[in-house]
């Protein structure tokens, strides 16, 4: 029994513990949405009712189905062109040798070490002036968002799809070259489909890191319909009051949230283990 | 052929996004930003269209990002750090003083009066058409004075319901003279008043009528003999104040310090029970005789897939004192979040929860990456299980996780959302409202900026620019230890 315990049992307590600690804020949440009193107060740990009252409030008392087409738009547009930039980078760091090479890929890093939001007062003052010139650029529009969000495109993404281009054998895309393609046709036809793993990882992270992403939006999109998922639901529980009285609604929120994002998760599990890694270990 | 169509295209697009951007800036003369917008351009042509220079044409699109919203920002707020801008100290000395006389406006005796009509401009900035006794007509608004004959071009008279529903409006709107500003009592009549605070060049200060007292100019604010000063002041450059403040102004020093060292701990201790946890699940997961073992890895990283911003909030609600599940399912009333020490252990526990599926991932990947021949060397040669993750897989997969874990490390270190979204950096002690308990720096200035005591741009600057240095150093020097800074050589 021992024997059978050091091997395997304790390896069985590890998953049960670990599975239990995830889950009971994820069954909470489902029990606050179900709940139909719609409180915190009255929410227990698990679901002990069930009515869709909550998702339904949602969609007629909050600008909610605006919020989600906002986070869809600006974290679907942002993670796309960002992970397109930073592939271009990652090429051209991996493929070429050139001078500042070393210094572009360290300051690369460097840069990303000072989070883009501790600039939120200069970048305030900036995107105020825009909207001097270009209103549609400026706060409570999404695509103003979109251009500040693409400023942290290349970054650690960039190391990774570095890392992971370096494993790509070079001889694939000299043999292209010698057949006569140019570098745009090695670019696109040999070498994007060959790292489509991490392209989809990359941008499932910054997806969900744009999803999530709560500082910038709420000193950018004031308008109650320009909000995002994280800004209005936000709102929704900021008060005092509201706080009890909305819970049910928000859970509701939140878990119509996670599904595009569980979605593609499902979606994308086989390459998850191995393209987060990608750049550290086989770099 | 289709290569050459799709860059011509491209190109077109770039002339045509410069020119539609160019409009705006000719007409409001911004000739900088023309140049600055003109020279881009350039370059973005110039790169494209020489055949030479191939880094650079994969290089510029997402360099371009970079400056415009990450580098130049980083350079803005460095200036910004040398001034004393925030909540009055915006503008200019001139503008101070005029803030200053209108504000100070009463109606005395002999008041010259205005029938009024207040109209609206296209932009919706409300204005005073003023008719003298004499019958001449003027436009006011928050400028100044211009005559007029009649409702100029472009304006609309407000009908009286209008003029109800924008009362405060038209009660704040006062329009500077000379000796003055001439302010609406009600909403057909205004009065010139008199400013009872006027500044005198002479002393280059403020002095008010009747009472004599003054405010002399010192600083970017008018102040008293007692050290009272007025609201309105003006934008200075202060130097190196904003930095050394840090150091010498013990009110500002002691809870910059206790939230820099809190800081540092709670990014540390973010780090290390994140990947401690992670790493033992992945190690018990780590083996093919385990029934059950996707089922756990699947619900066991569950919470990565969340929206973290959302189940922050719902933990910040778990920990509710009043009606939190935690208390309630323990029959207990703590305040969580009201107390230092058990507020600090809660976010711990929060980011624990929402940061070891991630760590969970990565440490599985690598140690799918290490040879068993390894480990079960070392088992031949006698070690036991402890002994071998102990001196054989805890290096290896320290080797190859020390960039991520360091990665994790700065991330943490500003985790914003982690704090703001749950405690809010509260608990705060009674003395000093602008520095919480679990405040980490970025929330700490954050609310130097934005928060409700007043806007301090200027000194919230200053403060990022430490939190760069101070992370900056920190990544550096453990970079520095890691494989990683190799590969860039090779």
């Amino acid at each position: 029994m021992t024997g059978w315990f050091a091997r395997i049992g304790w390896r069985h307590l590890v998953g049960v513990l670990a599975v239990l600690f995830s889950l009971f804020p994820i069954v909470f949440v489902v029990a606050a949405a179900l709940n139909p009193l719609g409180t915190l107060s009255s929410t227990d740990a698990v679901p002990t009712a069930f009515t869709i009252d909550n998702f339904a409030n949602l969609f007629a008392r909050t600008a909610f189905g605006h919020w989600y087409a906002n986070s869809i738009l600006i974290a679907g547009v942002a993670s796309v062109v960002a992970v397109f930039l930073s592939m271009l980078a990652a090429f051209a760091f991996s493929r070429m040798r050139f001078a500042g090479r070393r210094v572009g890929l360290l300051s690369l890093l460097l840069i990303q070490m000072f989070p883009q939001f501790l600039a939120v007062v200069a970048i305030y003052l900036m995107f105020a002036r825009i909207g001097d010139y270009w209103p549609g650029l400026s706060f409570s529009s999404p695509w103003g968002l979109i251009l500040l969000y693409l400023g942290g495109a290349l970054g650690v993404n960039t190391w990774m799809m570095k890392g992971f281009l370096d494993t790509v054998p070079r001889e694939l895309d000299e043999s292209a070259s010698v057949d006569g393609a140019s570098h745009v046709q090695v670019f696109f036809q040999i070498v994007l489909p060959l790292v489509r793993p991490i392209l989809a990882i990359t941008a499932l992270l910054v997806f969900i890191g744009t999803v999530n992403e709560f500082l910038l939006a709420n000193v950018f999109l004031y308008e109650p319909n320009s909000k995002t998922l994280a800004v209005g639901l936000y709102g929704l529980i900021a008060e005092g009051v509201s706080r009890d009285q909305n819970f049910g609604m928000f859970c509701a929120g939140s878990l119509l949230t996670a599904v595009p994002t569980v979605v593609v998760f499902r979606f994308l599990q086989r390459f998850i283990v191995s393209g987060l890694t990608a750049g550290a270990v086989k770099g | 052929m289709f290569g050459l169509v799709a860059k011509i295209l491209l190109l077109g697009l770039v002339a045509a996004l410069a020119v539609w951007a160019a409009f705006p800036l000719i007409e409001a003369h911004a000739w900088v930003g023309l140049a600055v917008e003109a020279a881009v351009s350039a370059l973005v042509f110039y790169a494209y269209l020489t055949p030479r220079r191939l880094p650079l044409k994969y290089l510029l699109p997402g360099t371009l990002f970079l400056v415009a919203f990450q580098v130049v920002p980083v350079f803005l707020t460095m200036s910004t750090a040398f001034s004393n801008f925030g909540d009055g100290h915006r503008g200019t000395k001139q503008d101070a003083i005029t803030a200053i006389q209108t504000a100070s406006v009463v109606e005395v005796p002999g008041s010259p009066e205005y029938a009024l009509k207040v109209v609206t401009k296209g932009d919706n900035a409300i204005a005073f058409l003023l008719t003298d006794p004499a019958g001449k007509q003027f436009l006011g608004d928050a400028q100044g004075l211009k005559p007029v004959a009649g409702v100029p071009d472009g304006y609309t008279p407000l009908n009286l319901g209008e003029a109800g529903a924008r009362s405060q409006e038209i009660t704040k709107l006062a329009v500077p003279t000379a000796g003055g500003a001439i302010r609406s009592s009600g909403i057909s009549r205004a009065y010139e008043g008199r400013a009872q605070r006027t500044y005198q060049a002479g002393c280059d200060c403020v002095v008010e009528a009747g009472t004599g007292h003054r405010w002399t100019a010192h600083d970017g604010s008018f102040v008293d003999a007692a050290g009272q000063r007025l609201p309105q002041g003006w934008r200075i450059n202060v130097g190196l104040r904003n930095f050394t403040q840090v150091a010498t102004d013990s009110r500002i020093a002691r809870p910059f310090f206790r939230t820099l060292a809190w800081n540092l701990v709670f990014a540390v201790a973010s780090v290390l029970t994140t990947f401690a946890l992670g790493m033992l699940c992945a190690l018990a997961l780590h083996t093919d005789r385990l029934r059950g073992r996707t089922l756990y890895r699947m619900l066991l990283v569950l919470p990565y897939a969340m929206p973290s911003f959302a189940m922050l909030l719902v933990w910040r609600d778990m920990f509710n004192a009043d009606f939190g599940l935690i208390n309630r399912l323990f029959g207990l009333s703590v305040d969580w979040l009201g107390t230092p020490w058990s507020a600090r252990l809660a976010v711990i526990l929060v980011q624990l929860w929402l940061g070891y599926p991630y760590m969970f991932l990565v440490t599985t990947g690598a140690l799918q990456a290490i040879p068993r021949q390894m480990t079960e060397a070392a088992q031949i040669d006698g070690a036991t299980p402890w002994q071998a993750f102990r001196r054989v897989t805890l290096p290896l997969l320290l080797v190859a996780l020390a960039p991520l874990l360091i990665s994790s490390f700065a991330f943490n270190f500003n985790n914003f959302n982690a704090i703001y979204l749950t405690t809010e950096g509260g608990p705060f002690p009674a003395d000093d409202p602008t520095a919480g308990a679990t405040d980490l720096l970025i929330t700490y200035t954050y609310r130097l900026a934005f928060g409700a005591a007043g806007a301090r741009y200027g000194f919230a600057a200053a403060v990022s620019i430490y939190i760069f240095a101070i992370v900056a150093l920190i990544s550096a020097i453990s970079f520095r230890r890691t494989r990683r800074q190799e590969e860039v050589y090779a």
